[in-house]
């Protein structure tokens, strides 16, 4: 139903898209993968009539498209979700869906708007309460919202932009099953995603991007996660990390019965209690909110813990100051990475030498040793293969993988006895999370005492040698990695 | 553009657009601004009287300037400048009257630090509420510039006061003649360049290398930067806080020793407003450390320049007969263009530093291509 032939479109400095060529058919999820910055978005947004293509033309059911606005596209039968909403928050579901409906003069009856949205909902499982605002709601209702809105204008076309990005992995479920049946009634699905799992899940046929060009086209049956990683890439990918067998030594991160409050004074933490052995990688899986995030911030000394202990090399360290967590040997990649782990206006420098800097090393009587600091950087940036100009470039200007490299890269040269990394590779291009892995497995082969958490159940699978599921703040279940299966782990994660 | 350049431009057409503004009123006022310009400029530049004057004008600018440049990089604003100069003051003026015999050589450091101290202990009261009970120092700076003003006035009219005041019933509340063995030497005859301008000068390339090459200095940024991950990587951050405004406040308490030990009149004087001792430095200051990017050795020609925009503005009022007023209005003026250039200067600066780290990894990427490509051949064949 749709093609679109050879799109180019230039912005300074960029080439988004060269020369795409795709098509849609009715009844069908499309996938454009690709990395950040791929030019995904910036096809969708020709195709909706916010850019105008440079080159290339656009056919929908078999006639040339003009499309100048978006109105003209949703007049065409063409809805776009985008990335960010476009709901307006003091308005009801309602109001939202008959906003800007006024093509035949007449305002809509919103009481018949009602009906439809009710009809339409049931229809295809977009549970949401028409009279509710949409400030009340949240992410996943807003998206049901803008959906509905879509249906409501007819779209035979459907675009959806990174629409998982916003769901948890059970939100998610239930979506694809109802894009299934968007699909089955005959509308053409564009769904976006730089996931890959949910990619083969989910999709019809596959279109790969790189660098603003098609890699190439390909079906789930056809193609792998790995091929696809590679499309993505292009270049030879391991998804997981080779890891030599290790003898998993002495406990070095001990923790028993370990509770914490979070920001709203709810237990978030629950009675925790785990060890993580020398040269043994712990995997903690769970649906983001289940405590890790406070669980990781009391193990690094940013948040007291209620009760417990938590034993770094036999050291009691439950309510210490992160200086003292760290003398005792923790090392922490945060989830937050631009919050917590690196300060964005200073240099790849300046972030390399954030802990050691008054270490005799690299100072002497509290005079920087810039010469040796700088050597340092340059030699970590090598090695860590971190992409920036020079150490001397603002952090804030790198890409999130290597903002990332950087930070595991200072954490790691110290040698540490515990590395607690959070959410290590969320938001990261496939190239540098297969170098994160790598140096995380490499760690473990120094006899470091490894914790990864992590929402990615891939992730996990991949790294962990034993793994542990947490929900609702407690531990709910632990194995060896060897007797984990993803459908298991699955059914810990949503509390079964 | 190179963002030194812009870094140089944007504030240097602010002024210009400053002045442009300032010609209107002085022709709205009948007088020719051509004229009342380059009196202005003779003023502060044209003769070496006139470039001695701007420089010790420029000299507690400096120094104000300097500490406001140590409490930004902590993201510690500090508006207590005339108080903090007020305190160094009072207590370096206390030590000379305690001390007056002392050689010059020990004298002349000694009241200098006794200067550091008062002015750093009353920029340590709202470091200290800003670092442990989070009261704003915006607020705690501006209420401590008004009690120091009042201790000084207090103690000049009563404590300090010149006995020879009490006997001629004028009772003028300044003090005494202080020893002159605490008086800045001259450094070139015949003018009023002092010790002073060396000390502020010194004081900026300190701070430079403080903050820039010294483990606290580091501290002090990565803090004001960013305080989780400052506080992440084991940092101190209220200590940082509370230092940052310390050491700004005792860079204002040098500037206060400085302009009592360097003045004509070699004594402390009041008129009852703070403004009639300090010359408004305490807020002068801040607008050249603004005008200097807020790095403490482009704040040296800033001050420079502002301080001739001062000495100049008073030439200018009295050569083409302007209200007093409409000079200090220019210098309003000026202050207003450069905290909004300030805005755009570091818009521009983000800008064209990602587009420039885009470029230079873009030419990195083509060539690290050309090298997988070399390998991946290697492997193939
Ligand atoms: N409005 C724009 N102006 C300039 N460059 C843009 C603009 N939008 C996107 N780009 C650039 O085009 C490329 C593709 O971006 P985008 O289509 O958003 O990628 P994706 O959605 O695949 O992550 C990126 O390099 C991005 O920086
Ligand atoms: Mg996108």
């Amino acid at each position: 139903m749709l093609e679109m032939r050879g799109i180019t479109k230039r912005f300074p400095g960029v080439l988004a898209n060269d020369h795409v060529s795709f098509d849609v058919r009715a009844g069908e999820v499309h996938t454009l993968l690709g990395e950040n910055g791929a030019g995904k978005s910036t096809l969708m947004k020709i195709l909706f009539g916010l850019y105008r293509a440079d080159e290339g033309e656009i056919l929908f059911n078999g006639k040339p498209l003009q499309i100048s606005s978006p109105s003209a596209a949703i007049a065409a039968g063409i809805g776009m979700i985008h990335q960010h909403f476009m709901l307006v928050p003091i308005l009801t579901v309602t109001e939202n869906v008959a906003l800007g409906l006024s093509s035949s003069g007449l305002r809509p009856d919103l009481a018949d708007v009602e009906d439809r949205v009710r009809a339409l909902a049931d229809e295809y499982g977009l549970q949401v309460d028409p009279r509710a605002e949409v400030w009340q709601l949240a992410v996943g209702e807003r998206q049901r919202v803008e959906i509905l809105k879509a249906l409501y204008r007819e779209a035979r076309l459907l675009v959806l932009d990174e629409p998982t990005a916003v769901l948890t992995p059970q939100e998610v479920d239930d979506f694809f099953v109802t894009l299934r049946k968007l699909a089955e009634d005959g509308r053409g699905l564009i769904f976006i995603s730089h996931k890959l799992h949910e990619v083969l899940a989910l999709s019809d046929r596959i279109t790969v991007l790189r660098d603003g060009r098609v890699t190439g086209h390909t079906t789930p049956a056809e193609t792998s996660r790995q091929q696809l990683a590679e499309m993505m890439v292009g270049r030879p990918v391991k998804l997981a990390p080779d890891k030599p067998e290790v003898e998993f030594g002495e406990a070095r991160l001990t923790i028993h019965d370990l509770s914490v409050r979070g920001d709203r004074d709810h237990t978030a933490v629950d009675g925790v209690s785990f060890e993580v052995r020398a040269g043994e990688i712990l995997g903690i899986a769970g649906v983001s909110g289940n405590g890790q995030r406070e669980l990781a911030e009391a193990v690094a000394g940013l948040r007291p813990p209620d009760q417990g202990s938590i034993r770094l090399d036999g050291v009691e360290v439950a309510g210490a100051s992160p200086r003292e967590i760290r003398a005792a040997g923790l090392a922490y990649v945060p989830e937050e990475r631009m919050r917590d782990g690196a300060i964005g206006a200073f240099t790849v420098s300046e972030n390399l030498m954030l802990l050691d800097h008054d270490s005799p090393a690299y100072s002497r009587r509290g005079w920087l040793d810039l010469g040796s600091l700088n050597e340092r950087a340059e030699q970590l940036v090598e090695r860590f293969a971190v992409k920036t100009p020079s150490v001397h470039t603002a952090t804030r200007s790198l890409s999130g993988g290597n903002i990332q490299k950087v930070i595991l890269a200072r954490e790691i040269t110290s040698g540490p006895a515990v590395l607690l990394a959070a959410q290590p590779t969320r938001g990261v291009d496939i190239g540098a999370a297969e170098y994160i892995h790598h140096q995380l497995v490499e760690q473990r082969g120094a006899g470091t005492a490894i914790v990864v958490i992590s929402e990615d159940l891939d992730e996990v699978l991949a790294l962990a040698d034993r793994v542990a599921v947490m929900f609702e703040g407690r531990i709910v279940g632990v194995a060896d990695r060897a007797d984990c299966t993803p459908e298991g782990l699955g059914l810990l994660m949503a509390g079964g | 553009m190179n963002h030194r350049l812009s870094g140089l431009l944007i504030p240097a057409a602010a002024v210009v657009a400053a002045l442009l503004i300032g010609a209107l009123m002085i022709l709205a006022l009948g007088a020719n601004p051509v004229d009342g310009y380059r009196e202005l400029f003779i003023g502060a530049f044209g003769s070496g009287d006139a470039l001695a004057d701007t420089a010790v004008r420029a000299m507690p600018l400096l120094l104000v300037g300097v500490g406001i440049c140590v409490a930004f990089r902590a993201k510690v604003i500090n508006i207590g400048g005339e108080g903090q100069i007020i305190a160094g003051a009072l207590v370096s003026t206390v030590t000379v009257l305690v001390v007056p015999g002392l050689p010059s050589l020990i004298l002349i450091p000694l009241v200098l630090v006794a200067g550091m101290i008062g002015g750093g202990f009353w920029g340590a009261i709202p470091g200290a509420l800003k670092a442990y009970l989070s009261v704003n120092e915006i607020l705690s700076t501006i209420m401590l510039n008004i009690v120091a003003v009042q201790i000084m006035n207090y103690l000049l009219r009563d404590p300090l006061i010149d006995p020879e005041e009490i006997e001629r019933g004028t009772r003028i509340p300044q003090t005494e003649r202080l020893s002159e063995n605490a008086d800045l030497p001259i450094l070139l005859d015949g003018t009023r360049l002092h010790l002073g301008v060396v000390v502020a000068v010194m004081a900026a390339v300190v701070a430079w290398a403080f903050l820039w090459r010294t483990t606290i200095g580091f501290k002090v940024r990565a803090v004001g930067q960013n305080p989780a991950a400052a506080g992440y990587a084991g940092m101190p951050v209220k200590r940082m806080t509370l230092l940052a405004l310390t050491y700004s406040g005792a860079m204002c308490g040098l500037a206060g020793a400085v302009l009592v030990f360097g003045s004509q009149s070699h004594r402390l004087i009041t008129d009852g407003s703070s403004a009639g001792f300090t010359g408004s430095a305490g807020f002068n200051g801040i607008v050249a450390a603004l005008f200097g990017g807020l790095h403490p050795l482009w704040t040296i020609p800033s001050s420079f320049l502002f301080g001739g925009l001062l000495v100049g503005a008073n030439a200018m009022q009295r050569a083409i007969q302007i209200p007093s007023a409409l000079a200090v209005g220019l210098n309003g003026l000026v202050v207003v263009f450069v905290v909004s250039s300030n805005r755009i200067r570091d818009r521009m600066r983000q800008r064209s530093e990602l587009a420039a780290a885009a470029r230079a990894l873009a030419r990195r990427e083509a060539e690290d291509e050309q090298h997988t490509d070399d390998i991946g051949g290697k492997v193939v064949a």
